[in-house]
């Protein structure tokens, strides 16, 4: 990175695609699981207009608030930017890869999640209070197998760094088919479908306080403040799928630039598709299940790093 | 017998230490003086404090064993009377008592494995000690006694029981240093024992480190998020640290024994890194803590809420302070378990037997699961205390704490955010003081081996602060609007601080969850009016049973107790049967010096 005003450049295009894409990609779900459902469904590009819409309105803050609720989306939204400029998308590396690995990425969405439940009980509802608290207790059974999956990737390719993986991979696209990868690839899947709040984890779609998460834990942001908090996790959704293209099939990254756009169209089209059928063809679980499930993912990431270790 | 004249020794670690010492002290001294305006009790152990301070220095710079002997001693005494401060209360009394039985137990452990350690070359001074002059099973034996005797001191599970009765009924400003330092010179030891004293030993010690440090990492962190007290759950994270410090030193001894110098360093500055951070987060904690138990005259969570409003700086603080703690970027903590994870990663990646290299690895996993649930917890702790609408009179009542403990929880916080951004520098320096190396100080701190990752904190916090910006930038211009307050939506009645989430309610998924580790009871008990089934009162009462002290400590002391049962009947009080023993003893004394 010889030259920061070219990688300042890079960084502003790179997140403005991703955060640009982000509604798209909610919106292209939403839509496809509503076909799927034998409904109708709203436009793909409803989100836009929702956003829009939102980002215009007054906010309003629950009287016992303190400074913390209103700066939280702001973090939420930085870190989820943050989180976005270290995946590689269409080239390598990504803007902000020279300092930051895939265990920065950890700890930025730790922080989001952080002043968003504190914002959560900062409002003193308790609806806002319950989301919070399964909000960090469910994320309490994500980061134990995230971690695993991303030491399992680490050791084979040699090291955290998302871009250097993605290259190694490229390098010889027969790796990704290794024992080791495919069970990461597994465990890896299964944490950004809790990590990003849908089925059977949560659901982005319900009014029903008591069963809602992170919805729940956001329940009292209204006007812009909501609209910051909707286009954070639609940015963050999107970072989490473009972070497993990047550590699985990254085939296209750094290619000549029509070829590697329409590598990574593909792949977030498949990505819809798959997160649609999955909250199409399965039940919400109860959150108490749901140590089996994401204990499964972690057992499957540990499994990824013995069969990295014994391979090797 | 050797010569037992007092002698001191500083090299580059007792440096550090000792520096650490004094840095954590004055603003935690500045702290105290402020503090001891409201009351008698600061100036009444004034002395004791200052022996305190001065005992753990005495611990650093010692240069033989029957100095540091000496100051470890004079430290744990004075640190005894110093949790005695309030000894009209029973559970003080309880609490100091368990401290001395458990320190002077490990005590002896040191004073056994100092007598090994010292026997080759017949001379107590360490600078005599030469790394290879024990081995085999007799360095195990010394190991494992200076892993029991540091290790108690320095509150690894098993053996931290002491520390989560102690820490939190000391005066805060007593805390802020025997949590912050005093548990720290455990680690010190075992970085002399096992770098300095001993020589590479089997991979089994690093392992078992490793496997001690996840495990207390994990336990210490759940148990933390099941308190309601807000500095016994901060005693609690003590235990979660202390556990983190255990991984990278576990690596680096791992790493020593497979000769890789570059994971040695990389161990050592995660375990180093991460002594100095916790030392000024968990000492800024630990004043906030005790700024709130004076201002709202209760440190129950349960009755605490909105204390931010009342005392801003204290909140904006302990803030800083919690971030740091739950690894949350680009503050120091963060910087240092970034580094642990790398470094067993490195050790994972490493060419050592696959079983070797699977225990880093899934200590990883283990702390990834205890970062995850030290946000929990600090969310928890700073969100139900500093948040929303006070719980309680006391908490409605709260003012800011003084100048004096202002400037020392301002002075610590900001310790917490310039060790974050300078982590490169100074981590880069830490490593090199146990086994010197030549790593360049650069602003970005990286990984070793065969596998890397990097991290430049000043860029990221950079990164994150324009982020911020941007985001209030790209709102503005959308949409130029205001915001209004209202009331929060509590299905259509004003809002009651009853109708906030508790801190019990807040713990409750987790404590579900790991159901199976911290085992909550729950006891309803229905009280029927008097010749009727109607209710008239529901009492809930739910505790959590500690496996530990069930199945270890429960078991111990039966069999102690049993044991003396036997050995009083010899304790009859008879002049004469004791006389009997005198020349018993003496008789067999004859016959065996013969």
């Amino acid at each position: 990175m010889s030259d920061p005003l070219a990688t300042t450049a890079l960084a502003v295009v790179h997140l403005a695609m991703l955060a640009g894409l982000a509604p798209a990609f909610s919106g292209v779900i939403r839509t496809a699981k509503a076909r799927l459902q034998g409904r109708g469904g709203p436009p793909p590009l409803q989100p836009y207009f929702d956003l829009w819409k939102l980002l215009r309105k007054d906010t309003i803050v629950p009287a016992p608030a303190s400074a913390i609720f209103r700066a939280a989306p702001g973090v939420y939204a930085a870190t989820a930017a943050a989180a976005a400029l270290i995946v590689p998308f269409l080239w390598l590396p990504a803007p902000l890869a020279p300092w930051a690995d895939a265990l920065v990425l950890v700890a930025l969405l730790a922080l989001g999640r952080f002043a968003l439940a504190l914002a959560g009980l900062d409002t003193g509802s308790s609806f806002a209070g319950m989301g919070a608290s399964r909000e960090v207790a469910v994320a309490s059974l994500i980061e134990p197998a995230l971690l695993l999956a991303i030491f399992a990737v680490g050791i084979a390719s040699g090291g955290t760094d998302i871009g250097a993986t993605s290259a190694w991979l490229l390098e010889e696209p027969a790796r990704s088919i290794s024992i080791g990868q495919l069970l990461a690839f597994a465990a890896l899947a299964v944490v950004v479908v809790a990590e990003t709040g849908r089925v059977p984890v949560d659901n982005p779609d319900t009014h029903l306080e008591l069963t809602m998460i992170h919805e729940g834990m956001v329940l009292e942001y209204a006007g812009r403040d909501l609209g910051i908090v909707q286009w954070a996790t639609q940015l963050k959704q999107v970072t989490l799928i473009a972070l497993l293209i990047a550590l699985f099939v990254p085939a296209g990254i750094g290619s000549v630039l029509p070829i590697a756009v329409l590598a990574v169209v593909a792949k977030l089209a498949v990505a819809a598709g798959a997160l649609a059928l999955i909250e199409s063809t399965n039940a919400k679980l109860r959150i108490l299940r749901l140590p089996e499930l994401l204990g499964a993912a972690g057992a499957l990431a540990a499994l990824a790093v013995a069969a990295a270790v014994v391979i090797r | 017998m050797p010569d037992v004249a007092l002698s001191g020794r500083v090299d580059a670690l007792a440096a550090l230490f000792a520096i650490l010492i004094v840095a954590v002290s004055i603003p935690v001294t500045l702290y105290a003086l402020g503090h001891g305006r409201h009351g008698p009790t600061f100036r009444g152990s004034a002395v004791l404090y200052g022996l305190f301070v001065l005992s753990m220095l005495g611990v650093v710079v010692a240069g033989d064993a029957f100095t540091f002997l000496l100051a470890w001693e004079t430290m744990t005494l004075a640190s005894f009377g110093l949790v005695l401060s309030d000894h009209r209360r029973d559970e003080v009394r309880e609490a100091a008592w368990a401290y001395l039985v458990m320190t002077h137990t490990a005590t002896a452990a040191l004073i056994v494995a100092f007598i090994f350690l010292a026997a080759p070359s017949g001379s107590l001074a360490f600078a005599d000690w030469r790394p290879g002059d024990l081995t085999g099973g007799l360095a195990d034996l010394v190991f494992v006694l200076g892993l029991v005797g540091f290790g108690t001191k320095a509150g690894i599970v098993p053996l931290h029981v002491w520390l989560p009765r102690a820490h939190p009924l000391a005066p805060s400003h007593v805390s802020a240093l025997m949590s912050g330092l005093m548990i720290k010179l455990g680690i010190y030891g075992l970085l002399r024992l096992g770098f300095e004293w001993l020589g590479p030993g089997p991979a089994w010690w690093g392992s078992l480190v490793i496997a001690l440090g996840a495990a207390s990492a994990v336990l210490g962190v759940l148990y933390a998020l099941m308190q309601h007290d807000l500095k016994r759950l901060l005693a609690f994270h003590s235990v979660e640290n202390i556990g983190i410090i255990l991984l990278g030193l576990g690596v680096a001894l791992v790493a020593r024994t497979l000769d890789a110098a570059a994971v040695v360093t990389l161990g050592l500055s995660a375990a180093l890194f991460h002594t100095v951070n916790h030392a000024t987060f968990k000492a800024l904690l630990f004043l906030g803590a005790g700024a709130v138990d004076s201002a709202a005259g209760t440190r129950d969570l349960e009755h605490l809420g909105g204390l931010a409003r009342r005392m801003p700086v204290t909140a904006a603080t302990f803030l800083v302070g919690s971030a740091a703690i739950s690894a949350l970027p680009p503050l120091n903590g963060f910087a240092s378990e970034w580094l642990t994870f790398q470094s067993l990663l490195a050790l994972g990646a490493s060419a050592a037997p696959a079983a070797l290299s699977l225990v880093p690895l899934l200590a990883g996993g283990a702390l990834a699961l205890t970062g995850a649930l030290a946000v929990a917890c600090f969310v928890k702790a700073f969100g139900v205390t500093f948040l929303a609408l006070p719980r309680g009179r006391g908490a409605a009542l709260a003012v800011e704490a003084g100048w004096p403990e202002r400037a020392a929880m301002i002075t610590l916080a900001l310790a917490c955010v310039v060790l974050g951004l300078a982590a490169g520098p100074v981590s880069a320096a830490l490593g090199t003081l146990v086994s010197p190396s030549t790593v360049a100080p650069r602003w970005e701190i990286a990984g070793a081996g065969a596998v890397a990752g990097h991290l430049g904190v000043p860029v990221l916090a950079a990164a994150i602060v324009v982020l911020l910006f941007v985001v209030v930038g790209v709102a503005r211009i959308v949409g130029p609007v205001r915001a209004r307050l209202s009331e929060t939506w509590v299905c259509g009645v004003a809002l009651q601080p009853v109708h906030q989430y508790t801190s019990t309610a807040f713990a409750k998924p987790i404590r579900l969850m790991f159901g199976g580790i911290v085992r909550p009871v729950r006891e309803i008990e229905l009280v029927h009016r008097a010749g009727t089934r109607s209710v008239e009162v529901v009492r809930y009462r739910a505790h959590i049973a500690p496996i530990y002290e069930r199945y270890i400590y429960r078991a111990v002391t039966e069999r102690l107790v049993a044991v003396s049962h036997v050995v009083r009947r010899a304790q009859n009080g008879s002049l004469q049967l004791y006389l009997a023993y005198l020349i018993g003893a003496l008789l067999l004394g004859v016959v065996v010096a013969r």
